[in-house]
């Protein structure tokens, strides 16, 4: 874009998307607001006044909005529409959303796109269920400039008094929501009171009419100060060109800046940002801005990559809480396989557990084993591998996603980090010039000597399941039987080479990294180690296997998660009830069971003895040579 | 960002994400001002190429300065370009007003076009500005085996996360300008020098302000000569840019008619 004049400046627009139950006025308001801003074309008033009276209605003006016969006809809105308010400033696109239940999907078709939310209650019913859903959808959709209008007070007999209790209720409940709204209003949609000229009825109020509080909002907040996100949309090779077309949606990316691409972490320096029909090159493009990206080196790029600056990438991970709005016509289930799509991913996603349901009279979550149609609700998604994603209210394109089920849209909702880990692999060569040496004693001959091979055997499982048990009992066995052993304990290890770490996400991640990593040198030289980690999520064992390539054999210590609490050895899961430990295993962060183990030991079912006997036979036959 | 700019990155986006997930595409080019404002933009988003066939639905009924115009350009920027004639008028629904009749032959002229070349998406320049029932359009918006539009059942659209899968025999209208309005085309247009039909501009005190065929679009009395007359013009104005088009006024619900079977 080359410089402008004044004829082609304009302001951004400002997009508000109108909210509200069935029937508390939301189209009589536009198209009045249309009527007072001087927005209606000529004719139009004539028009209304023709199917008005071909109905025998008074002058209806919600028939602005109401385009389809059948909407006319039936006196209520089938679908989003948009409109432009001439406003002297600036244009105002006015989303409106219908208030019908069954027409939800369309309501948040429209509020998806709103910089801000007008929310019309009627002044003789107050706060309804409709209002709350709306107010809710708002929140979740991290709309957070809200004006409140309270219509009909030209019904009310102590408008007032009236105005004030409803006032205090809707700012009750939004604060609920963590919302505060910019103004309440007293309204009259039909007589126009307090839409674009202060009204004579509403002596006691001393706030803004409607169009000043529109006034008062602001367009999308500029992202350009975030750290760099680049969505990958494709790689275009039209001619000898080979550019990565993708859009930055924050921050800043310039010309010589090193981008690391995710979720694959490789790198490689933007050599051009092309453009067609410019006079002069970009040297940078910012949060908003299309691109096309041409790198110094040809590494592997593809749609769905994100790219970033090295210094601060985007989290890696393949568990995330999703707070969604269920749309299906079929429930929502635990166990469910769906596509997502995020920014310009898609991928399969498993529907691991449905951790609750909102009660929108009340904003309380209760427990659930399905989600119906129009429903909201927090779950657990996973998919197979860790993709780069971020907390929905922080990022506006990686932490929003939605959900297909074959060819239908049936949910959208934003991503909640809470609790989970970075997965991304910081254990990235950082060093480089670097080999490996060949050892002058191969692997063949360690096991040829000592009648087995090495191997990493990885028991994980909930806080008590019996991990640490089986693999102290399990190597004393071996050991006894002359066999070569070693037992890697998560606890053990946090004595010595994992000293400086914590229990934070990135910290536990980290340890079973380094547990991985010694495992699989111990199983180099021969040995037969057993670790007893919980290590609850599939990609940090995945990183484990890929360290011990080859001979890394995972199995499953399952009980249940009733067993192991009131097993309880070391009392942590009574503190984790507490609320003393934050993000247990099983009681506040998610447990990922393995899909394919090599081996499951049901401490449950089974007595120790019974469950030793299973774990040193399996390891005796994979491990003997 | 500037507005026009910000419109801009918009569609080239809508555009990209077209092309990367609906194969194959192709555009209707009237010959316009939107539809050419949006050829402009394809441009840019795919660094000078044209990547997907541009199609007019000819009626063999446009002005003689529609035609030149369309084969200049055709020329200049090497455009896959098809002219698709469209079915006589004398095999439209004799029901349909007769302005409305010419409208319905570019529907067929598409049923035939999507049905023979087997398109799974179709980019189109509507606007949600110009009439109320294109305001209620999606950006994605899948259409059945026959080409209708279930606008009581359209499916949600969240973000600019789109819907870019339909089932075998459906297509999608894609409708990357939705989010302009008549007057931000023509700061565009003017801020980036890109080539109109000349009939938009005034000649005698007349000028046309929308193009449809020359039996169905009359011109409007307009001193506007060149673009910035045109935008000066529109800022005052409160006549709608379809009062030109016959078709719109035939009856209550033609043009939902029109677009409920397909029309654009």
């Amino acid at each position: 874009m080359e410089q402008s004049s004044p004829i082609t400046t304009r302001n951004n627009q400002l997009k508000v998307v109108v909210a509200g139950h069935v029937d508390h006025g939301k189209s009589t308001l536009i198209g009045r607001l249309l009527h007072d801003t001087g927005s209606l074309p000529d004719g139009k008033v004539e028009e209304l006044r023709k199917l008005s009276e071909k109905r025998g209605m008074p002058l209806e003006w919600s028939f602005v909005l109401d385009s389809f016969q059948a909407e006319r006809d039936q006196a209520i809105t089938i679908d989003t529409t948009w409109i432009w308010l001439r406003t002297l400033d600036r244009d105002t696109v006015i989303i409106d959303a219908p208030g019908h239940r069954e027409f939800l999907k369309n309501m948040i078709s429209g509020a998806a796109n709103a910089d801000a939310g007008l929310l019309v209650i009627d002044g003789l019913e107050g706060l309804k269920e409709q209002t709350r859903r709306h107010a809710y959808l708002l929140s979740l959709l991290a709309i957070s400039q809200i004006v409140v209008v309270i219509n009909k007070i030209d019904l009310l007999d102590d408008a007032e008094g009236r105005c004030r209790t409803i006032e205090a209720d809707v700012r009750k409940y939004l604060g609920e929501l963590g919302m505060e709204p910019q103004a309440v209003v007293p309204i009259s949609a039909r007589d126009g009171d307090n839409l674009v000229t202060r009204s004579a009825r509403t002596a006691w109020y001393a706030g803004p009419t409607l169009v000043e509080a529109f006034s008062s909002f602001e367009t999308e907040l500029a992202a350009d100060e975030l750290p760099l996100r680049i969505i990958v949309q494709d790689v275009y090779k039209f001619d000898e060109r080979r550019i990565i077309a993708g859009k930055v949606t924050a921050g800043t990316v310039r010309v010589g800046d090193t981008l690391l691409f995710s979720p694959h972490n490789r790198s490689a320096k933007v050599e051009r940002l092309e453009s067609f029909g410019r006079s002069a090159p970009l040297d940078m493009a910012v949060a908003g801005e299309t691109v096309g990206i041409v790198l110094d080196e040809q590494i592997f790029v593809e749609r769905g990559n994100v790219a970033s600056h090295a210094e601060d990438p985007p989290v890696l991970s393949n568990v995330f809480h999703g707070n969604l709005f269920w749309l299906g016509d079929q429930p929502l289930r635990v166990g469910a396989s769906l596509k997502m799509k995020a920014g310009t991913l898609e991928v399969p996603v498993f529907v691991r557990a449905i951790e609750s349901l909102i009660d929108l009279d009340t904003l309380e979550s209760h427990q659930a084993d399905m989600v119906q149609r129009n429903d909201m609700a927090t779950v657990r998604l996973a998919t197979n591998a860790a993709i780069p994603v971020a907390d929905g209210r922080a990022d506006k394109v990686l932490g929003r996603f939605v959900l297909l089920d074959g060819f239908d849209t049936v949910a959208g909702g934003l991503i909640d980090l809470d609790g989970m880990p970075d997965q991304r692999v910081h254990s990235t060569i950082k060093a480089t010039n670097i080999g490996r040496v060949k050892l002058l004693v191969d692997r063949a001959e360690r096991e040829l000597r000592q009648g087995h091979a090495g191997a990493v055997i990885w028991l994980t499982g909930l806080s008590g399941a019996g991990k640490s048990t089986l693999a102290l009992r399990a190597e004393r066995r071996l050991f006894d039987l002359g066999w070569r052993t070693f037992v890697i304990d998560g606890d053990n290890l946090r004595h010595g080479l994992s000293s400086d770490l914590a229990f934070s996400a990135a910290d536990r991640a980290e340890n079973i990294r380094r547990a991985g990593e010694v495992a699989s040198l111990f199983a180099s030289a021969g040995v037969v180690v057993l670790t007893a980690l919980i290590s609850p999520y599939s990609a940090d064992r995945d990183r484990a296997r890929a360290a011990a390539s080859g001979c890394f054999h995972e199995v499953y210590v399952h009980a249940s998660l009733g067993v192991c609490e009131s097993r309880d050895a070391k009392g942590l899961y009574q503190r984790a009830r507490a609320g003393e430990i934050a993000d247990f295993t099983g009681i506040s962060a998610p447990y990922e069971v393995p899909q394919s183990p090599h081996l499951v030991i049901d401490t449950e079912q089974a007595d120790v003895d019974r469950c030793v006997d299973d774990l040193v036979a399996y390891i005796v036959k994979a491990c003997s040579r | 960002m500037q507005h026009l700019a910000r419109l801009e990155h918009e569609t080239i986006f809508i555009l990209r994400e077209a092309f990367a997930r609906v194969k194959p595409m192709a555009m209707l080019w009237s010959i316009g001002k939107d539809s050419t404002a949006l050829l402009w933009m394809i441009r840019k988003a795919f660094f000078g190429h044209v990547p997907f066939p541009m199609i007019q639905l000819d009626t063999e009924m446009e002005l003689p300065e529609v035609y030149e115009f369309r084969d200049r350009i055709a020329d200049e920027w090497k455009l896959d370009f098809r002219a698709e004639l469209c079915p006589p008028e004398s095999e439209m629904d004799p029901t349909l007003a007769p302005a409305s009749r010419a409208a319905a032959r570019k529907t067929e002229g598409l049923k035939a076009l999507l049905k023979r070349d087997r398109f799974r998406g179709i980019v189109l320049g509507i606007r949600r500005d110009e009439q109320s029932m294109r305001a209620k359009e999606r950006v994605f918006s899948p259409r059945g085996e026959d080409g209708s539009w279930d606008f009581r059942n359209q499916p949600p659209e969240f973000w600019d996360l789109y819907k870019t899968d339909v089932p075998e025999g459906y297509h999608l209208r894609i409708h990357p300008l939705l989010h302009w309005t008549e007057i931000d085309i023509w700061r565009y247009t003017l801020q980036e020098n890109i080539p109109i039909v000349p009939l938009y501009l005034s000649r005698d005190g007349w000028r046309y302000r929308s193009l449809g065929e020359k039996n169905i679009t009359t011109p409007i009395r307009s001193e506007a000569a060149s673009i910035e007359e045109i935008i000066v013009e529109l800022e005052q104005t409160t006549v709608p840019e379809r009062a030109g088009r016959t078709m719109d006024h035939d009856s209550e619900d033609s043009f939902e008619r029109l677009r409920a079977s397909g029309y654009m």
